[in-house]
């Protein structure tokens, strides 16, 4: 997996691209905490319109980077999932804590 | 049980091969003609049975997976993934949503719900210090022409 990250005003926006599994999971959760952690971002958008796959591993990558961003006094956004990552998204609940647009 | 075709492979617990094996199941079903969305469902079954393995069956230590894609009649996949780890000692709690033994590494405990949800049957037989076994089954759409 791929992660872009645009920064502009407090917005930050993460570019994630190719497939999120356990394995994949792990960089992304370092590179995403590096960025959260050193730019304190107000919002961290994770644009997933890139994302071709993603099991459950992808719900704890965004519970986590929400629960993250929530301690540093900002809010995490899920952007543009595919249809197929929706399924999961829905299945797990996750918009009852994150905004996804 | 009428197989009309099989493959079988075996490979270490290693996170990267979890992205092989979906690559694998998905080469081996493609010749049902599954639509995007069944594709989609089982490669992500798939990929929680096998990450199960590896997480959870081998964890800290390593072994191998062996898995088995079957092609019955009526359009059926059969799938069963199996390793020889630490086993689960209370399947039906492992099996709860949201249950999980390692938060730590931000596992979501929603393995199993996604396996129930994505195919038709599961089943998953463990015994503590032995192993793992997950079977799965879904049946693709009929065609349409």
């Amino acid at each position: 997996m791929k992660i872009d990250i645009k920064s502009e005003k407090g917005t930050a926006i993460a570019l994630l691209k190719g497939e999120i599994d356990h394995h994949s999971a792990i960089s992304a959760r370092e590179q995403l905490d590096s960025f959260i952690i050193n730019m304190q971002p107000e919002v961290l958008a994770m644009d997933m319109s890139g994302i071709t796959f993603m099991d459950s591993s992808g719900i704890g990558l965004i519970m986590g980077r929400q629960k993250l961003m929530k301690e540093c006094g900002g809010r995490l956004e899920v952007r543009s999932p595919q249809s197929s990552i929706r399924r999961v998204l829905r299945l797990a609940g996750i918009e009852r804590i994150v905004r996804i647009t | 049980m009428e197989i009309l075709n099989e493959i079988r492979f075996s490979m270490p617990s290693l996170s990267v091969n979890e992205s092989a094996a979906r690559a694998a199941v998905s080469a081996f079903i493609v010749q049902a003609d599954p639509t995007v969305e069944e594709l989609s469902d089982i490669r992500t079954a798939v990929s929680e049975a096998v990450t199960n393995a590896i997480v959870h069956g081998y964890r800290g230590t390593s072994g191998r997976i062996d898995m088995v894609v079957r092609l019955l009649p009526d359009r059926e996949i059969y799938i069963r993934v199996r390793d020889s780890g630490c086993g689960i000692a209370d399947v039906k709690k492992a099996m709860e949503p949201l249950f999980t033994t390692a938060p730590e590494e931000e596992r979501s405990g929603l393995g199993f719900s996604v396996m129930e949800s994505f195919m038709d049957r599961l089943s998953v037989r463990s015994e503590s210090g032995r192993g793992t076994t997950v079977t799965m089954r879904k049946k693709l759409a009929a065609h349409g022409g």
